[in-house]
């Protein structure tokens, strides 16, 4: 006779080894698949999975067969108008005889696609980096703290009474404690029945049953209170802000080496806090915040100050974003043209009111020239922090390393 | 393992063979009031009490009234993920891991999300008790219909057929799956992904070299051994001669030239050859080219009876549902939905219909089995000069036997009718390298009909497949290069992976491997590809 076995329960994820061992093996295409898409996506849009393409060939697993060529036959269903030695063309590209491998699925036969899960797609992106500071974000500084439950307490405020837990406990106490009394009336009455009434069994009677009416009902220690307790909490959210300077001397270029430098930079963040908020800061010589669109594509024209935007930033953390309550990250692109005092007021402004409140500051340079030290770099370079960085990149194939480098693990110790 | 795929097309294209199949084949509502009372079940829902009161039904018909030889059957539910799954692992419950199986699966997956694909209905596994997965997603009828095909067509098939019961052990699969799961496992933990990856990277890339055909001879016990060596001796001695002695002998160097070469004779299961012979093998990389060789053989048969297991299965489940109509133990909606699947399974497209995807073999195969019915029960005039054997027999000993000694190829070739090539108006194109044009070689008249047949038969033989490719020599004791002949048949040449499969095959020999190419009177073709 059959057995019949509900598998359902089982495992469902038995491919997920198998699944991980392609993955690892096409690591290399998958992140250059990875990369192609980083340049279309916005940046929010970024830390989501997506639909990846690799090239057929380089995952194709070869066998001996038959090539084009040589002489066959081959039959096939559906004659409508072909009698014995007609002639047909030979059609073009396809195998000779439109033969069985025709028509396969739709799906292009020329690459394999399919979707990675966000997981997969930040991980493949991200691969071996980490954020500094992080473990003492997560675990050390804690701040913020979150109540939970954590069992019962016999005391407490009469808000948080636990009516059933108090009612059995109650109903166990009575039972625990009139036992002995029932135990003890029950022998009274069974003399009763074995030897007849007597005033003095009457009198033992009325007595325990009187003890028993007496157990009270509710007592103080039965009650029972939701104990409940403050536990820490890391802080899971953080804000980014992206600082650029958009003056007429940064073109298109650089504003989409800046653009992947966001970027990256707000994938990390996704990864590692729940919620994530983006802060545009332009400047031109005046500061302005504005809407990612504008951010990356709004032309605007005047001089250079860094300051404006520092400040502006500043402002905004101290009414929007206490430091106590966000981790905030800070990013900044400039061409690194700053005149007259400007850089040394930034400088000092950045490293001695601003970086205390941040987790890191990170400022990218795309320099006209790269052999040139730029006056704002020249000023940077001397702001001496762990929470602090500086790098220059003059090409789009620089910005990525240059994140690792950034955030490279070691840079947390 | 075998599968009904769920066809995305609407039933309405479907080819005469279905209404023309003989026997029950229009629902008919029963006649008699008291049939409700017979009903297995309403409604289409199932439960597992259903399950297996619908498999004890089928059961029943399947054993008593057919005949029909099984091995017990496990049945398990399963949810569309694990069917992905078990897509993924080459339809065995468990198999090794390895990345072209995540890869099937993650193809699978996209194109099933997509919805470009359907899912199996089932998937069956040729073992002892014999294993079928039915999906939850279905209904009642396609449960009992995926039961009538998996666990009684399939099931019966695998324990019949010559071929499963020569080259595949139900007995021992699954623990033999479980211990190579084991192995490899234990090897990448003993020698490193990347190591037992490109082992079996090389063993996949020659597995449809790794199948033998023909039993090799069992080896001989010790007793057998001492009486041959016993024979040998007495014979030695009968023919013993002085004058053998005044002979000259030869000279050392003289003997080594006249060596046979090895292996005497060309040997085409290469996998084998590597396992036995390879000079620089680790023990454990041998026996993985073992487990890969054992598997290519335990997919052997299903490859060479395709149309014949596929047509089996699906002429039973059509068979054993219309008798539970008949019986009055199913309604009429309950047939319907199951008829509508049966229509949608066996449908077959023309050549220039879109999603055409070659010859069906559910169609075929379950064409040429009722159409086998068809010539027992009511033969024609046609019939009775094509099949004077059957015609007029009984189809139950017909079908059986030819169940049981054929595969696709020798059952095409046996007993494809010509009523069946005019239904499916089959014919075939000549692809000759020395004609600029394709050309109409024969097509379903009374002048084509064996041609055609012949044709057909041939493209389900292996040999048309695979290309000849045997190991011709092995150096033994020269460079230690391996030589491999590919013989051409009726010149066709490799497709452009051979360099790619002569790279793996290298990588396991560890010296020269060659791959020469002559035609079929073996005068050399092309160039000689040469790795290492």
């Amino acid at each position: 006779m059959s057995i019949v076995i509900d598998r359902r329960l089982n495992d469902r994820n038995k491919s997920a080894s198998n699944r991980a061992r392609f993955l690892r093996r096409y690591k290399e295409q998958l992140k250059k698949a990875v990369t192609d898409m980083v340049g279309e996506r916005s940046i929010t849009d970024m830390d989501q999975g997506g639909t990846v393409s690799i090239p057929v060939k380089d995952i194709s697993e070869p066998s001996f067969g038959h090539g084009p060529g040589g002489d066959h036959e081959s039959v096939h269903p559906g004659n409508r108008s072909f009698q014995p030695g007609d002639r047909l063309p030979r059609p073009s590209g396809g195998q000779g005889g439109g033969g069985g491998e025709a028509g396969e699925g739709g799906d292009g036969r020329d690459s394999f696609t399919f979707a990675l899960s966000r997981e997969e797609f930040l991980s493949l992106f991200f691969d071996d980096l980490e954020l500094p500071h992080l473990v003492r974000n997560f675990l050390g500084e804690v701040r913020d703290h979150k109540w939970q439950r954590a069992g019962y307490t016999p005391s407490g405020v009469p808000a948080n009474l636990a009516v059933l837990r108090s009612l059995r406990t109650a109903m166990a106490r009575r039972i625990a404690l009139g036992s002995p009394i029932r135990r003890e009336l029950n022998r009274v009455e069974q003399q009763v029945t074995d030897e007849g009434a007597s005033p003095k069994l009457e009198a033992e009677r009325a007595l325990l049953e009187q003890r028993l009416r007496k157990i009270p009902f509710l007592d103080d220690m039965d009650l029972r209170y939701r104990h409940r307790v403050r536990v820490p909490q890391p802080i899971s959210r953080a804000v980014m802000f992206c600082l650029m300077d958009v003056s007429a001397s940064m073109t298109e270029e650089k504003k989409d080496l800046a653009k992947r430098f966001f970027t990256l930079l707000y994938l990390f963040l996704t990864r590692k806090y729940e919620r994530v908020q983006l802060v545009f800061i332009r400047h031109t010589d005046d500061a302005q915040e504005v809407d990612e669109d504008a951010f990356f594509h709004d032309p605007q024209s005047g001089g250079t100050v860094v300051l404006s935007a520092l400040k502006l930033m500043q402002e905004i953390i101290a009414e929007r974003f206490p430091s106590g309550q966000w981790n905030i990250y800070g990013a900044q692109v400039s061409d690194g043209d700053a005149f007259g005092a400007d850089p040394e007021k930034s400088r000092a402004l950045l490293a001695e009111q601003l970086l205390p409140q941040l987790r890191y500051f990170a400022y990218l340079e795309t320099p006209d020239n790269p052999e040139r030290l730029s006056p704002l770099m020249h000023a940077y370079s001397r702001i001496d922090s762990p929470h602090f960085a500086t790098r220059s990149v003059t090409e789009r194939g620089e910005v990525y390393p240059v994140l690792r480098d950034l955030f490279r693990k070691e840079a947390a110790a | 393992m075998s599968a009904i795929l769920v066809t995305n097309t609407p039933a309405a294209t479907v080819p005469g063979t279905a209404g023309s199949a003989p026997g029950e084949s229009t629902p008919q509502l029963p006649l008699e009031l008291s049939a409700g009372e017979r009903l297995l079940s309403t409604g289409s829902e199932w439960t597992f009490e259903l399950l297996g009161r619908y498999d004890e039904a089928i059961h029943a018909i399947a054993a008593n009234e057919f005949g029909l030889d099984t091995y017990p059957n496990q049945i398990e539910v399963i949810a569309s993920e694990q069917m992905l799954d078990a897509y993924a692992s080459v339809g065995l419950p468990i198999s090794y891991p390895h990345w072209s199986y995540g890869k099937e699966f993650i193809r699978n997956e996209h194109l099933y999300r997509k919805g470009a694909r359907g899912l199996a209905y089932e998937i069956v596994i040729n073992s002892n008790p014999c294993i079928s997965y039915l999906m939850e997603e279905n209904s009642l009828p396609m449960q009992a219909l995926v039961i009538a095909h998996a666990c009684y067509g399939h099931n019966s098939f695998f324990k019949g057929n010559y071929l499963f019961r020569q080259w595949t052990n139900a007995d021992a699969i699954i623990d033999y799956m479980v211990f190579a799961r084991k192995y490899v496992l234990d090897c990448e933990e003993r020698h490193g992904h990347a190591a037992v990856e490109e082992t079996i990277d090389s063993c996949h890339a020659l597995m449809s070299h790794g199948v033998d055909r023909y039993r090799r001879p069992t080896p001989l016990s010790v007793s057998e051994e001492c009486d041959r060596q016993r024979e040998r001796e007495a014979h030695a001695w009968r023919q013993y001669d002085e004058i053998w002695r005044t002979v000259p002998r030869k000279s050392a160097s003289e003997r080594r030239q006249g060596e046979r070469p090895f292996p005497e004779e060309p040997q085409e299961n290469l996998l084998y050859f590597v396992e036995k012979h390879a000079p620089k093998l680790e023990p454990w990389q041998r026996e993985l080219v073992r487990i890969t060789r054992k598997l290519a053989q335990y997919f052997y048969p299903q490859g060479q009876t395709k149309v014949m297991n596929e047509g089996w299965a699906t002429f039973w489940h059509y068979t054993l549902l219309n008798r539970l109509f008949d019986h009055g133990q199913v309604d009429a909606g309950f047939m319907l939905e199951v008829l509508a699947s049966h229509t949608n399974v066996i449908t077959q497209r023309g050549y220039d219909q879109p999603g055409y995807g070659g010859i069906n073999p559910y169609a075929l195969g379950y064409g040429m089995m009722s159409d086998l019915r068809r010539i027992c029960e009511s033969p024609s005039d046609e019939d009775r000069h094509w099949f004077p054997d059957i015609a007029g027999g009984d189809w139950r000993q017909v079908l059986d036997f030819a169940m049981r000694n054929y595969k696709d190829e020798s059952f095409i070739g046996q007993f494809l009718s010509p009523k069946l090539m005019r239904e499916f108006h089959l014919f075939a194109v000549a692809d000759h390298a020395g004609e600029p044009e394709l050309r109409i070689d024969s097509i379903h008249n009374e002048d084509g009909y064996r041609r055609l047949r012949r044709l057909l038969a041939a493209q389900y033989n292996r040999d048309n497949q695979i290309p000849d490719i045997q190991v011709q020599h092995y150096e033994r004791r020269g460079d230690r290069s391996l030589t491999l002949r590919h013989r051409q048949h009726r010149g066709r040449p490799l497709n452009g992976e051979a360099s790619e499969v002569l790279k793996h095959l290298g990588r396991l020999w560890g010296f020269t491997v060659r791959l020469e190419t002559v035609d079929e009177q073996d005068r050399p073709v092309g160039e000689v590809l040469s790795v290492g």
